[in-house]
C-alpha cells in the first residue's frame, strides 16, 4: 500500500513533466490551427519547418557552433585537467576556483561580462563571439567530468608507462588518454548538450544575422504561438531521446567490460551537472 | 664476477618540500643479487627505489649504473623495470597487450613478440589468459602480469615496490617462492622493497635496513637475524626483549640488577648499552638455577610454542618455549652468554 | 612536475574570458563616463535602492523562494521514494527525470504557453470536466509555474544523489535503537541528505532568482524581475553602469543566500549531535 502510494505520487510527477511535452508532440500533428480542437493528422507544420530558412539556418548555427565549441573545449579542459591533476598547493586551489566561477555565476552575468568584453575590445559580435563565448562556459564541465577519471587512474601507471620504454607524449597517448577516454566522451558530450541547449550567453553575445536555434524559439515565441515551434520541439525531444539512449547503452557496455562504478551511479554519469552539483555545494561549505 | 657492482649509490640523499627523505646513503647492488631494501613506512626504501627506477632525481649524489653516471637519465632510457605496489596495469589493454607494451615499444616484429609475450606467460603460470581483460584477473594474477610485463624486457635489475603487500597470506607465501625461483633461473637483479621482516629473511640474499633515510645495517639475513647492529634493527628483525644495560668491561655486562657474562666487547667502561635477547634464547629453569627470578604473568599456546610474559626483575620479558608453566608460576630465567647481543645506544628518534 | 602546464591555456583563456570580464562589471559599475572621461561613482547603486527596482528585487526574491520551496516539497518525497525500494530499475527512472532536463529549455517554457492559453489544452480539459476555465497566463502563477517546470529536476536529482547514498546500516542501526519511522527520518536521514537539499536549493534558487526568459515569456510584462531589468539595461536602454551595478547586487544577494544556507546546514548538523 505504502509501496503504491509512492509510486503514484512519482507518477504524478512524471505526469506533469511530461504533460506539457506530450500536447506539444500531440499538436505538431494537428491540423487546426487552434490548440483547443482536433483537426486532424497533418504533417504540414514539419514541412513548413523544414522550409523556415530563418530556422533552418539558426539550426546550422548551433550545430556548428555546438560541434567547434564543444571539441575545442574538451582539447583545452582535457589539458588543464590534467594540469590541475598534476599541481599542487594554492595554485591548484586559485584554479579550482577560477573553474567553479561559470558554473556557480548566474549565466545572465555570464553573458554581459562577456558582451562588455567583446564591447570594449571592439570584436564584430557574430559567430567569433558566440564561438568564444560557448568555449568558455564549456571548458570547466569538461574539467569536471575528466577530473574524476584522473583521480581514480591507477597509481604509477604513467610512470609505468616510462619504466617500460615510453617517452611522455607516447605514454600520454597510449596509455594516459585511453584511460580517461570515458571522462573526455562525457565532457565532449556534455559540452555539445550545454552549448545547443544555451540561450542566456548567446542572447548577448550574438551579433546580428547570427542566430542559434534558442535565440530563434525566444523571438517566435515571443510574438506568440507557432505550431511550427510544436514540431521542431517533437524532433527535438526524440533527438535528446535517442542521444542519451545511445549514451546510456555505451556505459552499460562499459560497466560490463568488467569496469567497476558505484551502483547508483550508473544512470548519473551523464548528468555532469548533478556531478557539478555535488561539488557545488562542497566548494559553498569551504567558503 | 659475480661480485661485480651493478648499480652504485654514492652519498644519495632526496629532500621533499624541506624534509629529508633520505640522508645521503651509500650502496651497491652486485649482479645477480636479491636485495631486499626492509623498513618501516617512511623510512625512505622507496624513494630509494623510484631514484633508481629513475622517477624522481636525487637532490645530492650519484647513481651509478655498470660505472656509467645515469643520474637525470628519464626512466625509459633506463635498463631497469619495477612492479609497482599496485601493478598499475593498463586497464584498457588485454593481458597481451600489457605485457607486449615494452616490446612495442622497441618495435620488435609481431613473431618476436609473440613468442616472448608467450614464454613469459608460461613463465608466470598464466598461459591461455593472452585475451583476459586485467581487470578481470584476481590480485594475484595481477601480480603477475605485472612482474611479465616488467621481466619481459630483460632489464638488468627489476624493482618490487611492496609487491606482495596486497595479496592475502597464503598467496604471498607462495609469490615468495616462485619470485625467488624466477630469481634464481633468470639470474636477473632484484631489488625488492617490503616492510615485512619475515619476507625479507625468506627470499633476500642480502638486506639492507633502513631507518629515518638511512640505511642502519646492510648484511646476510643471517648476519642481520643473529648480530643486529643496534636495537632498531633488533627490534624490527623478529621479537626482542631489549633493556638498558651497562657495560663494567669486556665480557660483562649488567641489567636487571645483575651481572651477566657475555661475549662483546670494545664498549667504553660503564658505557650505557641496550642488551637485546631473543624471546627464544631465554630458557625457563627453576627458580633456583638462575640468575633472574620471575613470575609467569601470562601464557598464550601460537602453534609451535608458548609465548609467555615473565616479570621479572620489574621488567617483563617475551619468552617463546615449548614448555608451558602456568601463570603464576616462579620461573627462573636463563640466558647463555652467547645470546646475550651488547649494543651501542642509538640516538633517539 | 611539468605536467602541470598543460593547464597553462586554460589559465589564459579563463583570465581572459571570465576574470576579466568580471572586472570589467565592476569598473562599469562604479563610473560615470561622461566627454571628461571616466570617474568614480556611486550613483548607479543608489539608483538600484529606489522604490522602482528595489520593488523589482523584492519580487524576483519573492518568486525565486516560493518556487524553490515548492520544489522541495515536491521534490524530497520524489527522490525520497526513488532512493527506497518502490522502483526496482531504478537508474532507468532517473533517467525520465533527466529527459526533460536536456530539451531545450525555451522549447519547455514555450510549451507552457500553449497549454496556459485562453483555448489551451488546459482550459480545454478543464471545461470538458465541468471546471471553470483557468487565466493564469501572464501572471505571477504562470512564472512561478515555469520555474518549477524547469527547476524541478536540479531539485530532485542531488537529493536522490545523497540520498542513495546513506548506507543502509545506519538506518538499520536507528530502528534497532528503538527510533521509529518518523524518528528515523528527522534524525538521521534528513540531517545526512542536507547536503544534497542545499546543493539542490542553490540549483533551483540561483537560475530562479536570475531568470528573465521565463518571466518574459509566461509573465508577459517587461520589468517583471531583475534578470529583466538587467537585459533591459544591457540590450534596450544601453545604460551600462547601472546594469552592471544591479548585476553585482544579483551576485552579492546570491553569495548572501549561499552563506546563510551553509551556515543553517551546519548548525543543523550540530543540532542533531545532542
Amino acid at each position: 500500500m505504502v509501496k503504491f502510494l509512492q509510486r503514484t505520487y512519482v507518477y504524478l510527477i512524471f505526469a506533469f513533466l511530461y504533460a506539457p511535452i506530450a500536447v506539444l508532440i500531440v499538436l505538431s500533428f494537428n491540423a487546426s490551427r487552434s490548440r483547443g480542437t482536433w483537426g486532424g493528422f497533418t504533417l504540414q507544420w514539419y514541412v513548413e519547418l523544414f522550409q523556415d530558412r530563418v530556422i533552418m539556418s539558426s539550426l546550422y548555427t548551433t550545430l556548428l557552433i555546438g560541434i567547434t565549441s564543444a571539441v575545442i573545449a574538451t582539447v583545452i579542459g582535457t589539458a588543464a585537467a590534467i594540469g590541475i591533476h598534476n599541481s599542487r598547493g594554492w595554485q591548484k586551489k586559485l584554479v579550482m576556483n577560477i573553474t567553479y566561477i561559470p558554473v556557480l555565476n548566474p549565466e545572465i552575468v555570464t553573458g554581459i561580462s562577456l558582451m562588455i568584453l567583446f564591447v570594449f575590445s571592439k570584436v564584430q559580435f557574430g559567430y567569433l563571439t558566440l564561438l568564444l563565448a560557448h568555449i568558455t562556459f564549456n571548458i570547466p564541465y569538461v574539467i569536471l567530468s575528466v577530473l574524476p577519471k584522473l583521480r581514480q587512474l591507477k597509481n604509477n601507471l604513467y610512470e609505468a608507462a616510462l619504466d617500460l620504454g615510453a617517452e611522455p607524449w607516447y605514454a600520454f597517448w597510449r596509455v594516459i588518454l585511453p584511460e580517461i577516454m570515458p571522462g573526455v566522451i562525457t565532457g565532449l558530450l556534455l559540452a555539445f548538450t550545454l552549448s545547443i541547449d544555451d540561450f542566456v550567453v548567446s542572447f548577448f553575445t550574438t551579433g546580428s544575422g547570427v542566430s542559434t536555434l534558442s535565440i530563434t524559439v525566444y523571438s517566435m515565441a515571443r510574438r506568440g504561438i507557432n505550431p511550427k515551434l510544436n514540431a521542431l520541439s517533437t524532433i527535438m525531444f526524440t533527438a535528446v531521446l535517442l542521444l542519451l539512449l545511445i549514451v546510456n547503452l555505451r556505459q552499460a557496455r562499459e560497466e560490463k567490460k568488467g569496469r567497476r562504478d558505484n551502483e547508483q551511479e550508473k544512470g548519473f554519469r551523464i548528468i555532469g551537472t548533478v556531478d557539478a552539483a555535488g561539488v557545488d555545494s562542497e566548494w559553498v561549505q569551504s567558503q | 664476477m659475480t661480485d661485480q657492482q651493478l648499480v652504485n649509490l654514492i652519498g644519495v640523499s632526496k629532500v621533499y618540500d624541506g624534509t629529508a627523505a633520505l640522508k645521503g646513503i651509500d650502496l651497491y647492488i652486485r649482479r645477480n643479487e636479491f636485495l631486499t631494501l626492509l623498513g618501516p613506512s617512511g623510512c625512505g626504501k622507496t624513494t630509494t627505489l623510484r631514484l633508481i627506477g629513475g622517477f624522481e632525481q636525487p637532490t645530492t649524489g650519484r647513481i651509478l649504473f655498470e660505472g656509467t653516471d645515469v643520474t637525470g637519465v628519464p626512466p625509459y632510457k633506463r635498463r631497469v623495470n619495477t612492479v609497482f605496489q599496485r601493478y598499475a596495469l593498463f586497464s584498457h589493454m588485454n593481458v597481451f597487450e600489457n605485457i607486449a607494451f615494452g616490446l612495442r615499444i622497441k618495435k620488435m616484429d609481431e613473431k618476436s613478440i609473440r613468442a616472448k609475450v608467450g614464454k613469459m606467460l608460461e613463465l608466470v603460470g598464466l598461459a591461455g589468459y593472452e585475451k583476459r581483460s586485467v581487470d578481470s584477473l584476481s590480485g594475484g594474477q595481477q601480480q603477475r602480469v605485472a612482474i611479465a610485463r616488467a621481466l619481459v624486457n630483460e632489464p638488468e635489475v627489476l624493482l618490487l615496490d611492496e609487491p606482495l603487500a596486497a595479496l592475502d597470506l597464503k598467496l604471498r607465501k607462495e609469490m615468495q617462492h616462485e619470485l625467488k625461483n624466477m630469481q634464481k633461473q633468470l639470474g636477473i637483479t632484484f631489488l625488492f622493497v617490503t616492510h615485512d621482516q619475515e619476507e625479507a629473511l625468506s627470499m633476500s640474499d642480502t638486506i639492507a635496513v633502513m631507518k629515518d633515510g638511512e640505511i642502519q645495517q646492510i648484511g646476510t639475513p643471517e648476519d642481520i637475524y643473529n648480530e643486529p647492529k643496534n636495537a632498531f634493527v633488533a627490534g624490527f628483525i623478529g621479537e626482542s626483549n631489549i633493556v638498558d644495560g651497562i657495560m663494567h668491561q669486556d665480557k660483562l655486562v649488567e641489567f636487571a640488577g645483575q651481572f651477566f657474562d657475555c661475549v662483546d666487547g670494545g664498549f667504553a667502561p660503564q658505557e650505557p648499552v641496550d642488551v637485546v635477547i631473543r624471546p627464544e634464547d631465554i630458557k625457563l629453569v627453576a627458580p633456583e638455577e638462575a640468575k633472574l627470578q620471575g613470575i609467569v604473568r601470562s601464557v598464550t599456546f601460537i602453534g609451535v610454542h608458548y609465548e609467555m610474559i615473565v616479570e621479572a626483575a620489574g621488567i617483563d620479558w617475551l619468552v617463546h618455549s615449548t614448555l608451558m608453566e602456568p601463570p603464576g608460576a616462579e620461573v627462573g630465567l636463563y640466558v647463555t652468554p652467547m645470546d646475550i647481543h651488547i649494543m651501542k645506544k642509538v640516538a633517539a628518534g | 612536475m611539468t605536467r602541470s602546464k598543460a593547464m597553462l591555456p586554460y589559465v589564459v583563456w579563463m583570465a581572459l574570458f571570465i576574470v576579466v570580464p568580471l572586472f570589467l562589471v565592476v569598473y562599469y559599475a562604479f563610473t560615470h563616463t561622461s566627454f571628461n572621461g571616466a570617474e568614480l561613482t556611486f550613483a548607479n547603486f543608489q539608483r538600484v535602492f529606489q522604490p522602482i527596482y528595489l520593488k523589482v528585487l523584492a519580487r524576483s526574491l519573492k518568486l525565486a523562494v516560493i518556487s524553490t520551496v515548492i520544489c522541495l516539497l515536491l521534490g524530497y518525497p520524489v527522490a525520497l521514494v526513488m532512493a527506497g525500494n518502490a522502483f526496482s530499475r531504478k537508474s532507468t527512472i532517473m533517467l525520465l527525470f533527466v529527459i526533460p532536463m536536456w530539451m531545450n529549455f525555451l522549447l519547455r517554457t514555450y510549451a507552457w504557453l500553449t497549454l496556459l492559453e485562453r483555448n489551451g489544452a488546459l482550459n480545454q480539459l478543464l471545461t470538458r470536466i465541468g471546471l471553470p476555465a483557468l487565466n493564469i497566463l501572464y501572471t505571477d502563477y504562470a512564472v512561478v509555474l515555469g520555474m518549477v517546470y524547469n527547476f524541478l529536476p536540479f531539485m530532485i536529482l542531488p537529493i536522490y544523489s545523497v540520498l542513495s547514498k546513506i548506507d543502509q546500516g545506519v538506518i538499520e542501526a536507528a530502528s534497532d535503537l528503538g527510533a521509529n519511522k518518523f524518528v528515523v527520518f528527522m534524525r538521521v536521514i534528513l540531517p545526512l541528505s542536507l547536503p544534497g537539499v542545499v546543493s539542490g536549493i542553490t540549483m533551483v534558487f540561483m537560475p530562479a532568482l536570475t531568470t528573465f526568459v521565463i518571466s518574459r515569456l509566461l509573465g508577459g510584462g517587461q520589468y517583471t524581475l531583475v534578470g529583466n531589468l538587467i537585459e533591459q539595461q544591457f540590450l534596450v536602454v544601453g545604460d551600462w553602469g547601472f546594469g552592471s551595478a544591479i548585476s553585482m547586487v544579483m551576485i552579492i544577494l546570491i553569495l548572501i543566500s549561499m552563506a546563510v544556507m551553509s551556515f543553517f546546514e551546519k548548525s543543523e548538523e550540530g543540532a542533531t549531535l545532542w
